[in-house]
């Protein structure tokens, strides 16, 4: 696997991990998860394989790593 | 301290809980002690000592000898001292003229049939017989030397550490109640009767290939040189004697090295150790010779590339030029290009100054640590759970145990002296439950038997866990006051309800897991009511694409039946190496600060700012499989590794490969030139844990100091080493003694708040929290209350692997470790355990052998997605059809050239133990092994010094 491969694999391996919390629930302790473990580097490029190559994020990855991706871009 | 024999009160101390007293007469001394006394430990007390040969505090008294008689008014003849507990108003006589002309009697017996070669005796001045002889004044042998005798008996030096000479053995029992009572063994007996009887090792074996573990109880016990070390031998009586921490696994077991002058004599367990109450096993007790191997580096040395040799270069040199490499990287990749592994078998100051150096000094947080690979799914589970990371008990605990759970871990293989004492407790009665896909050593052995072995599929931790949860739930088994009283509610309702459903029950998932749905439900009814339910568990648990979910199933079983929160029950990681707990405790994962305090935690980071006097970045570092990933795509250049050999113990050894050698600077601080040593490009002499101070943390949140007994042979202990690169990053650093940095580490931690050398001196070790409300310590956990105040219930659901079994890869190869060798062997490899396991073998069931026209000591290619190695293969029933094991401690056979990266959702602690592979004949070496070597030769050459 590629790095973007395997940070989109553990991505959606988190969401899976989450999924019975409901998908608003789900999204939201992904996008937790990600926050407080993932390094900087690993979350931008997340974030460039969601617009890059979505569609292998799941639903709910997906929707976490955009949220992410909103946070991350606003000013700290 | 000067050399002397530990104090021995020749019989333990009452076990009577009453608390009641008695007060009684010793030679005209009045003393009060616990009911239940022996009159030889009473009589120890005002400090009598009776003469005795079969007595030790160690063991139960067995009244043998009959050197310690004694007088008591109003009784007929001479009652053994050892056997006969004090009563109120007894009046006692331990020397009299009569009762010295008895002991001398029975000496002369004694001596008459025992080498009179006391000057070249390797015991001499260590001697109980001599010491016994001197006290009775025996002065000569009426029978004379002539008779029959056992001095032409023969000598047995087939274990590699210690002789077994039958000429001097005076045959008190003493190392076969050792082996029974202390170890567990039962390896020992006296055979034949009369003047025939003779110590025997197994069916009358030498030693080496009897069923000896060597833990060493039985040489301890031998009050004569029946039994005595080589190295005594070879070096003579030990002069000092210092107290320290074993630096092999989590059990830290607190021995003495005994020493003359600068030379280590002998480890020997320390009797006041709290965590192994002078007990050991072969590894802390024998194999520290790798300490003075010929392979040592003790030089530091850097190369530009890894294939020119290695140039020895003076400590400035390599510091300045890491420092330089770190710089230059730096400025040219980015400041989050390096960081550093701190290892779980450095001191807790040493992984404390690492993970600094790299926040303070480097800016970032890419810091972790080799529990990556082992235990960091228990932080992230336990801390989910109960609100921290660590085990809930001390081990004493155990024996107020009921019922033993073991799950994923090999105690008397991986924890050996915290087995012997499980062993105590269930030979005491204690039922056991153990979940391992192999049948470990404990399942049947000598006076204990497991009474369920769920030989579950790799992999099926959790359906296992929720299925017991489930029978628990649904017969009504669950303490619902104590979950009222101490858990969330509405949580425990949701989980209740997820456990509940009909696809968690045993008979739904028994077809997934293989663990019989009747065997089931027994060991989940054993478990919520068989009393006080304790839970054990190792890298079985762990290390799994499930990992976090599993240890958070075990805390959820712990607080459904009430198991939590007092002695005897709780949950409790076993930790592989000698300082994971403390490695951890110490902020060296990249998303927390010591005491697991996450970074982006702007009160906690301003404590460390205002310490450090820097800002410390609030983003979680990398971890070490993301450092790897981040090096292979060119974006990781540095590396600062210590104490640890990631090539060897990560998986995918490939990828490991790849990563290193797409760095630019990787720096192994180490004491031998490991398998990560052949990528590296500055190399510091690290020093073993005989050459520093620091402290250790074991498995039950024990801090215990390992103390300095010879000058570093390298010139600076890694805290200096690291000391001395903080200082060429520009850090004003200053310490002059590890204690120093204890304080640092209490100022800023707040379970290590009350800790300092000077307080663990006074106490000789402290269980973390130790802070204001508890400046003892705290030996229990959660009790009255979590950590995280309410107890959080988690659903767990199974999650399967993406790493399946199919045809090109039908079996699972599962990992783990063996009693002698200990992780990638660095250490135990160089000492001679090696004579016990000199390379690692592959189990495999008989029918699967059978099917691949296998057999016993055949070389098998061992195959998975990952890569193939070769290796012999040990046919046994241990493992069931469909599952093979082997052990990752020879680099000839890198077993995890074979493991993949799949790894646990929460954490990335690789998932060592469920690998698809095939095993198939084979008549050589695989492709990657003959690489290696060659590799491996071709970067270990070291420029020759011109002299």
């Amino acid at each position: 696997m590629t790095t973007d491969e395997k940070l989109v694999y553990m991505a959606n391996q988190i969401a899976l991990n989450f999924a019975r919390l409901g998908r608003d629930d789900a999204v939201a302790a992904t996008a937790d998860h990600i926050a407080r473990f993932w390094d900087p580097g690993m979350k931008t490029r997340i974030f460039n394989c969601l617009l890059e190559t979505g569609a292998s994020l799941s639903a709910t990855a997906a929707e976490a790593v955009r949220s992410l991706g909103a946070k991350t871009t606003e000013p700290r | 301290m000067a050399w002397a024999r530990e104090t021995d009160l020749g019989a333990k101390a009452s076990t009577a809980k009453s608390g009641a007293t008695v007060t009684l007469a010793i030679d005209g001394e009045r003393i009060e002690v616990p009911v239940g006394t022996s009159i030889m430990r009473a009589a120890a007390l005002i400090g009598a000592r009776i003469p005795r040969l079969c007595a030790t505090d160690s063991l139960e008294a067995f009244g043998s000898c009959r050197l310690c008689l004694v007088e008591i008014d109003g009784r007929a003849s001479f009652p053994a001292s050892c056997t006969t507990p004090v009563a109120e108003g007894m009046v006692v006589r331990t020397q009299t003229e009569t009762l010295a002309r008895l002991r001398r009697g029975v000496m002369e017996l004694y001596v008459s049939d025992h080498p009179l070669d006391c000057l070249t005796c390797a015991a001499n001045g260590d001697c109980e017989l001599q010491d016994v002889a001197g006290a009775v004044g025996l002065r000569n042998v009426r029978y004379g030397y002539a008779g029959a005798n056992h001095l032409a008996a023969d000598h047995d030096g087939s274990n590699p550490y210690f002789d077994f000479d039958p000429t001097k053995c005076v045959v008190c029992s003493r190392c076969v109640r050792a082996c029974d009572e202390v170890q567990g063994t039962f390896a020992l007996t006296v055979d034949g009767r009369g003047f025939a009887s003779k110590i025997a090792a197994s069916q009358d074996e030498p030693f080496f290939g009897s069923e000896c573990v060597s833990c060493g109880a039985c040489i301890q016990a031998c009050p004569t040189a029946a039994l005595q070390e080589k190295s005594v031998a070879k070096i003579g009586i030990p002069d000092r004697a210092v107290v320290t921490t074993c630096a092999y696994c989590g059990v830290g077991c607190a021995f003495r090295a005994e020493m003359r002058g600068e030379e280590l004599v002998r480890m020997v367990p320390w009797k006041e150790g709290k965590a192994n109450h002078g007990h050991s096993c072969v590894k802390g007790r024998f194999a520290w010779g790798y300490a003075n191997h010929r392979d040592r580096i003790l030089e530091p040395m850097v190369r530009s590339r890894i294939d020119e040799p290695w140039r020895k270069v003076s400590w400035d040199e390599a510091i300045a030029h890491t420092a330089a490499e770190f710089r230059r990287i730096q400025a040219e990749h980015g400041p989050r290009a390096i960081g550093a592994i701190t290892s779980s078998r450095c001191t807790n100051e040493e992984t404390f100054l690492v993970q600094k150096l790299v926040r303070q000094g480097f800016g970032v947080n890419n810091i972790d640590t080799c529990a990556r690979v082992c235990h960091s799914p228990t932080g992230y589970g336990l801390n989910s759970t109960f609100g921290t990371s660590a085990g809930t008990q001390d081990f004493d605990s155990v024996m107020a145990a009921d019922v033993i759970v073991i799950i994923g871990a090999n105690p008397t293989d991986g924890h050996p002296v915290f087995a012997s004492q499980m062993k105590r407790r269930l030979r005491q009665g204690a039922r056991m439950i153990i979940i391992d896909p192999r049948r470990i050593d404990l399942a049947r052995t000598p006076h204990v038997e497991a009474d369920y072995h769920l030989a579950l599929r790799p992999g099926t931790n959790v359906p296992v866990l929720t299925a017991m949860a489930h029978v628990i739930v649904t017969e009504g088994l669950a303490d619902e006051a104590f979950i009222r009283e101490r858990c969330e509610w509405d949580a425990f309702e949701d989980w209740a309800a997820f456990v509940a459903e009909p696809e968690r029950s045993p008979e739904a998932t028994e077809a997934l897991t293989s663990v019989s749905a009747a065997a089931l439900r027994g060991a989940a009814r054993l478990y919520a009511s068989g009393g006080n339910g304790a839970i054990y568990y190792g890298l079985g648990v762990t290390e799994h694409s499930q990992g976090s979910s599993a240890v958070m199933a075990i805390a959820n079983l712990a607080m459904v039946t009430g198991n939590i929160g007092r002695e005897g029950v709780g949950v409790n990681p076993l930790r592989g190496q000698n300082n994971v707990q403390g490695s951890c405790d110490m902020g060296s994962f990249p998303h927390e600060l010591s005491g697991y305090r996450h970074i982006s935690d702007n009160a906690v980071r301003s404590l460390f700012e205002a310490d450090w006097g820097v800002t410390l970045d609030a983003e979680p570092g990398l971890r070490i499989p993301n450092m790897l990933d981040a090096a292979v795509d060119g974006e990781f250049k540095g590396l600062i590794i210590q104490g640890e050999d990631i090539l060897q113990s990560d998986p995918n050894t490939a990828h490991v490969a790849a990563g290193l050698a797409a760095m630019e600077c990787v720096v192994v601080h180490d004491l031998f030139l490991n398998e990560t040593a052949n990528y590296a490009h500055v190399f510091l002499p690290g020093s073993t844990f005989l050459e520093k101070d620091g402290t250790f943390v074991n498995a039950e949140r024990r801090i215990q100091r390992v103390r300095k007994v010879m000058a570093p042979k390298a010139r600076f202990a890694d805290w200096e080493a690291v000391q001395l690169l903080a200082r060429a990053f520009g850090l004003d650093w200053n310490y002059s003694h590890p204690s120093q940095i204890m304080d640092e580490i209490a100022r800023l931690t707040p379970t290590f708040s009350g800790v300092s050398y000077a307080a663990l001196d006074a106490a000789g070790s402290m269980q973390w929290p130790v802070n204001a409300a508890a400046p003892g310590g705290t030996p229990t956990m959660h009790v009255g209350t979590f950590a995280r105040g309410k107890g959080r219930f988690v659903v767990t659901d199974y999650i399967p692997t993406d790493e399946k079994t199919g045809p090109r890869f039908p079996l699972l190869l599962t990992t783990g470790r063996i009693l002698s060798q200990y992780n990638v062997g660095a250490q135990t490899r160089r000492t001679e355990n090696i004579a016990w396991h000199d390379e690692d073998v592959l189990e495999i069931h008989p029918h699967d052998a059978e099917d691949r026209g296998l057999a016993d000591g055949d070389w098998a290619s061992l195959k998975s997605r990952s890569g193939e190695t070769t290796l012999c293969v040990q046919v046994t029933d241990r493992v069931a059809p469909g599952v093979v094991y082997t052990t990752f401690h020879h680099p000839a056979t890198q077993a995890n050239v074979v493991t993949t990266e799949f790894s646990d959702w929460a954490t990335n602690c690789p998932e060592y133990k469920v690998t698809a592979v095939q095993v198939a004949p084979s008549n050589r070496r695989s492709s990657w092994q003959e690489r290696y070597e060659t590799h491996s030769l071709a970067t270990r050459r070291i420029e020759a010094t011109p002299r």
